[in-house]
């Protein structure tokens, strides 16, 4: 048995006291000692931000790239390296605007892994920005010191309609359920998305207040596409903790095909 | 495969010129000009002739007026001559887009169809000779007749390509199409080549030398680009489609499955780049090109790449710039970007193949060092060579034996590190799947195992063995292509040199001297071999198609250079004509 403290590498994490993605690590390590994954069969890939550190911290094979490229990184990973269990992860800012594009095609694409985004609706590594989650009238920037005036983009609506296969929100409050809804993500195949509200004590001290704000997510939602998009439009973005949308829809994977000859290339140029 | 030496590797090399001629084919959309330049070319190797084919497009997107710009040679045949000896168009529309691609003189011969009318002012201005001919009336002698196939036939006939092995590519062409189309387009070229007859034979080749061992190949200098990193073990391609580089992709995609690889489409070029480190970080090597626009949306992770020492293989084919430019035409003006571009100091390969045939070579050797090095490549190539249709010599097969260096599980318990501080500077790679080596890559600057750190001494020392470990390989003789002797050099690199060697072997014709130095390892650079290879030189004449002079000033900032060094430079798309060079060389020798 690997107990989940077996999936720590042992590097001291640079995070604030206080900071929502510790949770995550913890929930993550737990939900790899749930499946039991062999270490080194997982590869864990990430962009830049504070969030975005966590290869560094978990016991497995791991990638910090740049900003806004985890997905990528990890499709062509994955696609290369189908036995792997691969897993991306980041903040808020790293997938939604720098890599915002990537996103809606991974979504599209639908390889089989998994997305784990710590949202924190701010720019935490770059000291306070607001980043795509953001509401409109937060003014705790000196760059939109007048608050952003922009409509916060709703990630897993944009999940669902681009053809994500398993979409989930949870807290990192919950690190019980947190880890529970990572084991299922993993397991589900094709790309599964999991938002996790996790709070910027630092520089949105007012997150401390999630967990008295945060809701079960009623059994309806996890339905069907219609009624899981009717409930995200709805939504306030503060429900947690169920799935709300899985669909098995074949997963993209590159044929394998026949290992053949490098010399029968030749052949198409000889006159 | 059999291995070769330096010497066989640039058989296809040009050894004089020989005898050839240079004829153009023009033709609104729908004319079938550039089939039918393409079976002439194809034809002309059955033959035991050399040929090139480069094409000329206007704006349109698709269809709309093109010209097939062929040389037909006796000898291995680089780039275009000074001029075009025939050009046939099948009609004159837009003609003048291409007229300053089309060098003509009093001695060429321009044949128009009579149905067309005279040729246009600026092609009457060259003073060539005007024959109008009858093409579509002759066609129409043959029932489903075609006039292209009667220029084919008149072109034929002209150079005096004998009709057999123009049949044979015909029979190919239209294997599937039956027999009485077969026929027809025969008898069609058999009208054009008699229509010949009466244009004189002062255009004619001499027959082919005694036939080279084995069958002559015809490949584009794109397709040339993928089969070189097919062999040297590229087996993941990510695609952003960008003219000229498309073709290589394209070309691949067809070709990756049959020795167990594939190619994905991606939604950009930072995807394309960012999946083939994710690629070769799990241990395939890979591949992506592009042209200008999106090498500049690569760059940051190539960056990446140099730091979390990921090979990977990006090939530019160059085209006009800055910006859009001009997308389907030459330049050799990424030359600062792919050297320079990256932020830090990041040591990384920039190479750069010389002709079609080189294409293939200077590709699977980006990729061995690449593997070997644990670094990036950038290849330059350009869309003069990668648009090049070139029929050759069998290029040689070459095995190069080191690849990637994988770690091996610790011992007792030890563990990996990742960036381990060698001797050599190569680090053993884990890659994923291998038990007791998990560790982080990353770009972050990191220590030896890859944890970040922002200490000045992990620093120092990360940067000292990536510098290190290009900077001590021995690239052997491959850095660079040099022939010639004499205190006189002309230094240049990629498709620059087909011109160059096309000047400097009429130069040696007139009993001049002359050393040919076409660099192709431009990073890292090789200030010993340069000073070796130029020794005794003390007049050097640079060469490149670029309008800043980038390639000037990149030898002047590694290299010492004589203080008689002068520069030919000029921007594309025109490519360099290979009398340009020898007046820079006679008005040298006058001072
Ligand atoms: C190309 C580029 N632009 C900007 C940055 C600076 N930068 C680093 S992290 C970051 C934002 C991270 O925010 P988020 O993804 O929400 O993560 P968090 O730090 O909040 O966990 C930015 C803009 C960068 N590293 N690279
Ligand atoms: S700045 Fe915010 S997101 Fe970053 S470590 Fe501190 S608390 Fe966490």
């Amino acid at each position: 048995m690997k107990d989940p403290d077996s999936y720590r590498s042992g590097v001291k994490p640079v995070w604030c006291p206080g900071c929502g993605d510790y949770s995550v690590l913890s929930a993550l390590t737990n939900a790899m000692s749930a499946l039991q994954l062999p270490p080194e069969q997982v590869a864990l890939i990430s962009g830049i931000g504070c969030s975005s550190r966590i290869p560094t911290y978990v016991n497995v094979y791991g990638f910090h790239g740049v900003h806004g490229r985890a997905l990528p990184l990890a499709t062509g990973l994955k696609l290369a390296r189908p036995d792997l269990t691969v897993l991306a992860a980041g903040g808020d800012g790293d997938g939604f605007s720098i890599g915002g594009n990537h996103f809606l095609h991974a979504c599209r694409r639908n390889v089989d892994m998994t997305y784990i985004i710590m949202d924190n609706e701010v720019y935490g590594m770059t000291k306070g920005q607001a980043s795509p989650t953001t509401a409109p009238d937060w003014t705790g920037s000196d760059l939109t010191p007048a608050g952003t005036g922009l409509t916060a983009f709703q990630p897993l609506l944009l999940a669902l309609v681009t053809g994500a296969n398993f979409i989930a929100r949870c807290f990192s409050g919950d690190p019980a359920n947190l880890a529970e809804i990572l084991v299922e993500a993993i397991r589900h195949p094709g790309f599964s998305v999991v938002q996790i509200l996790s709070p910027c004590p630092t520089f949105r001290p007012e997150q401390r207040q999630w967990k008295n704000q945060v809701r079960e997510i009623p059994d309806s939602a996890t339905a069907d596409f219609r009624s899981a998009a009717r409930f995200l439009m709805e939504d306030d973005g503060l429900s947690v903790g169920r799935i709300l949308y899985r669909t098995d829809r074949k997963p993209f994977a590159l044929s394998k095909n026949r290992r053949g000859d490098i010399s029968e290339l030749d052949m198409e140029f000889v006159l | 495969m059999m291995t070769t030496n330096i010497q066989d590797r640039n058989s296809a090399r040009l050894e004089g010129t020989g005898s050839s001629i240079s004829v153009a084919l023009a033709g609104s959309g729908g004319t079938g000009a550039i089939s039918a330049a393409t079976m002439l070319v194809d034809a002309a190797g059955k033959a035991q002739w050399y040929a090139l084919m480069t094409r000329s497009v206007g704006a349109q997107i698709r269809g709309g007026e093109t010209a097939a710009l062929i040389r037909f040679s006796t000898d291995p045949v680089a780039g275009h001559g000074d001029d075009f000896q025939v050009l046939l168009a099948f009609d004159w529309q837009n003609l003048e887009r291409f007229a300053s691609e089309i060098p003509l003189s009093a001695n060429s011969l321009v044949i128009g169809d009579l149905d067309h009318g005279a040729a246009p002012e600026v092609i009457a201005a060259t003073g060539a000779r005007y024959v109008g001919l009858p093409l579509k009336q002759l066609a129409r002698t043959i029932p489903g007749g075609r006039p292209n196939m009667v220029g084919m036939g008149v072109v034929a006939g002209l150079i005096g390509l004998p009709l057999e092995p123009l049949y044979s590519v015909l029979e190919n062409f239209f294997a599937d199409k039956g027999d009485k189309i077969l026929a027809v387009s025969k008898q069609t070229v058999a009208v054009g080549y008699e229509a010949a007859a009466a244009l004189g034979d002062e255009y004619r080749l001499p027959p082919a030398h005694t036939p080279s061992s084995g069958k002559r190949w015809s490949i584009s200098g794109n397709q040339a680009t993928g089969l070189g990193a097919l062999r040297g073990g590229i087996r993941f391609v990510a695609a952003y489609p960008i003219t000229p580089a498309t073709e290589v992709l394209e070309w691949m995609a067809g070709a990756l499955p049959g020795v167990g690889g594939a190619l994905v489409q991606v939604e950009d070029e930072l995807a394309a780049i960012n999946q083939i480190v994710g690629a070769s970080y799990g241990g395939t090597p890979a591949l992506t090109a592009t042209a200008g626009p999106g090498l500049s949306l690569m760059i940051e992770s190539l960056g990446l790449a140099v730091a979390a020492e990921v090979p990977l293989v990006v090939v530019d084919v160059m085209r006009g710039g800055p910006s859009t430019g001009i997308p389907a035409k030459s330049e050799q003006a990424d030359l600062n970007i792919a050297i320079y571009g990256l932020h830090g100091d990041a040591p990384h390969l920039v190479l750069a193949p010389n002709s079609v045939t080189d294409c293939i070579f200077t590709t699977q050797w980006a990729t061995h060092l690449s593997e070997t090095l644990q670094a990036p490549a950038i290849v330059l190539s350009d869309q003069y060579l990668g648009q090049t249709k070139a029929v050759l010599d069998r290029p040689p097969d070459i095995v190069f034996p080191t690849r990637r260096e994988l770690a091996s599980e610790p011992a007792d318990g030890r563990k990996y590190l990742r960036y381990a501080d060698t001797p050599s500077g190569v680090s053993p790679m884990a890659t994923p799947g291998m038990p007791g080596c998990q560790y982080t890559a990353d770009g972050l600057e990191h220590d030896q195992s890859g944890a970040p750190s922002s200490r000045a001494e992990d620093h120092l020392a990360q940067m000292n063995k990536r510098a290190r470990k290009l900077a001590d390989h021995d690239y052997g003789d491959y850095w660079a292509d040099l022939d010639g002797e004499g205190d006189l050099a002309i230094v240049t690199w990629g498709s620059s040199t087909g011109a160059v060697r096309e000047a400097a072997s009429r130069w040696r014709k007139e009993g001049g001297k002359v050393r040919v130095l076409s660099v192709r390892l431009l990073a890292p650079v090789q200030p010993e071999k340069f000073q070796q290879a130029l020794a005794g030189v003390s007049r050097i004449l640079v060469v490149e198609q670029s309008h800043g002079a980038q390639f000037y000033r990149y030898l002047r900032a590694y290299y010492d250079l004589p203080q008689q060094t002068r520069i030919l430079h000029q921007p594309g798309p025109l490519p360099f004509r290979p009398h340009q060079i020898c007046e820079q060389l006679s008005s040298w020798r006058a001072t």
